[in-house]
């Protein structure tokens, strides 16, 4: 069975700086699989590279078997790669229910129809409303995003990535800057996705990523460190010394 | 508000494209004004072209964000071509118009794969080049376009082969308004689409709106080919109404002054283009019978205090002043201005 996600000798140059170091890596179909890594460990370049965002110097990427590596990153999201950043990039001038619906109506296939008002089918708003609803968004779908409280928009974040209906999801530090209340509600969130959803979890929160995560992969200097199950990653005594006495444990 | 989250997010997706009461009062008002202003058609006219020439603007920059300091190029282009047509095919307004905003919009179509690349001052540039070129060619090209002297003999047949164009400017106006009026009614309809929402999404954030699966280049590369095909039905309008073009319909003044209007109207909501253009004609007129050397300054003077004070905290007060003398509650800011 083909790898969900998988990158074979992924490279990416910026003049001199090698950010991205031959990177062959696999994510299993279902996986709930975390990345790890010090800061500048290049994780955000990696993800950059696997949207499209960034052209890798060398080396593929391939989804589902298909190889993505020169696909514009619109593509890639038809093909159901979403990603959500680590920090928010959302509409400001337009409406939680607008960005929502756009994302849903893109999907669908929609994106093109310009002599229909928005927000005529009923079947669009049905799944605005349940993803909206998903994410306790409901309150504030008519207010305007760029005056939402900073966790409504980090939800938003999240939902949005949702409302594209990943096959693979790349969530890119997901709980930066929400509140420990609702982090764990955000997490069980996206671990209640079905387990035809493969997960890659970019995160520094070492408690996240143990309770969510099944595998985990450890990127130093744009290079692969290690990989292994959780245990074998917070037993490891190199990935603690990466971290230079950060605990692992909390 | 009160009802399901279904019910709520239906009446709102729905209010955004509903008509406003402003709305009618001023298609009312423009319409009116065939029969009550019957002495100022000619300036009316020409106002109700310029703002036909701005909701094009607004189109790109108030919907997809593109700033362009060369938008005449289209304004220009639609007017010589319809000038053109008239003069070595047919005299038919409607023939001429429709051609002539085909073509503006292949035009547009062409050159907008130079402004996908690159932000807002790459684009000013290369929006500014665009129109500098073809206001070249014009000027070069005598024998067709009549150069410097202006393309004269532009005879034009009557509308539908009923009304003539007349001195005061009736038909001129009368003309201009249905076919703004029109061309307004399919903008309207096509903001408040899912391809207009998309819009809306790449002008705020461009990386994100790719990473939710839209292709943004084909929607700018559609949205500028649209805008360029309004502006050449503005210039086409122009030059029907007025029976000559000068090399004045490209000049860089014209593309400056559509963008001032627009940014003295607002952007994002398709009136900004009608209220830049009727305070900005007015304006000149008025100022300039006061102090005719000088009206540039109090336009610019006007510009300043608007993008200091910005218009959407200047319409928040508004809306809260008037709430107030009404003794409602307090408006919250507006969620659909564009605000750029």
């Amino acid at each position: 069975m083909s790898a969900a996600l998988e990158t074979v000798g992924l490279q990416k140059r910026f003049g001199g700086i090698v950010a991205t170091d031959d990177v062959t890596f696999r994510l299993e179909p279902g996986a709930r699989h975390a990345l790890i890594g010090p800061n500048g460990a290049g994780k955000t370049t990696f993800v950059n590279l696997l949207t499209g965002v960034l052209q890798p110097s060398a080396g593929t990427i391939r989804l589902h078997g298909e190889d993505i590596s020169a696909m514009a990153p619109e593509r890639r999201v038809k093909r159901g790669l979403v990603r959500t950043f680590q920090i928010n990039q959302l509409f400001a001038g337009m409406t939680p229910l607008e960005t929502l619906g756009v994302a849903v109506s893109e999907r669908m296939g929609h994106g093109y129809e310009f002599w229909r008002p928005a927000g005529s089918k009923s079947v669009v708003i049905d799944e605005i409303v349940e993803i909206a609803t998903r994410f306790k968004l409901a309150d504030v779908l008519e207010e305007r995003t760029a005056s939402l409280p900073y966790g409504k928009q980090r939800l938003l974040e999240i939902a949005l990535a949702f409302a594209c209906q990943p096959r693979v999801l790349l969530l890119d530090e997901p709980a930066a800057g929400v509140p420990e209340a609702e982090r764990h509600d955000l997490l069980a969130t996206v671990a209640a996705l079905p387990r035809d959803v493969s997960v890659l979890l970019i995160e520094h929160d070492m408690d996240l990523v143990f309770s969510f995560a099944e595998r985990i992969s450890v990127l130093v200097n744009g290079a692969l460190f290690t990989e292994g199950t959780v245990s074998e990653i917070a037993n490891d005594p190199r990935v603690r010394a990466v971290y230079l006495g950060e605990s692992l444990d909390g | 508000m009160q009802g399901t989250p279904t019910e709520i997010a239906t009446r709102h997706l729905a209010e955004t494209s509903r008509w406003k009461p402003m709305e009618f009062v001023f298609w009312l008002v423009a319409f009116g004004a065939i029969w009550l202003l019957p002495s100022h058609h000619l300036i009316l006219n020409e106002i109700i072209i310029t703002a036909l020439f701005a909701m094009s603007l607004d189109l790109i920059l108030g919907y997809a964000g593109i700033a362009s300091l060369g938008h005449a190029a289209f304004f220009g282009f639609g007017a010589y071509f319809a000038g053109i047509f008239a003069i070595r095919v047919i005299g038919d307004p409607l023939t001429g118009l429709v051609l002539a905003t085909l073509a503006s919009g292949a035009l547009g179509f062409i050159t907008s794969f130079l402004v996908l690349r690159g932000v807002d001052l790459a684009r000013l540039m290369v929006t500014l080049g665009v129109a500098l070129v073809l206001g070249e060619i014009a000027n070069k090209m005598t024998w067709l376009t009549g150069g410097a002297d202006g393309l004269q003999g532009v005879v034009m047949g009557p509308v539908l082969g009923l009304f003539e164009f007349d001195l005061y400017g009736r038909t001129a106006y009368v003309y201009s308004l249905v076919i703004t009026f029109l061309l307004f009614l399919m903008a309207r309809r096509i903001v408040v689409s899912p391809f207009g929402l998309s819009l809306r999404t790449i002008r705020d954030n461009p990386l994100r709106a790719r990473a939710i699966g839209i292709p943004v280049n084909r929607r700018l590369i559609a949205v500028y080919t649209l805008a360029a095909a309004y502006a050449g039905a503005a210039g086409a309008l122009l030059a029907q109404t007025t029976q000559f073009v000068s090399l004045d319909v490209i000049a860089l003044h014209r593309s400056a002054d559509v963008l001032l209007m627009l940014v003295i109207g607002g952007t994002g909501y398709l009136y900004g283009g009608f209220a830049g253009a009727i305070v900005f004609k007015v304006l000149q007129d008025v100022i300039s019978n006061w102090t005719p050397q000088y009206w540039t300054f109090w336009i610019g003077l006007i510009l300043v205090i608007l993008v200091l004070i910005g218009r959407e905290r200047m319409n928040h007060r508004a809306a809260v002043l008037w709430a107030r003398l009404r003794g409602k509650p307090e408006p919250r800011p507006r969620t659909i201005v564009g605000g750029h």
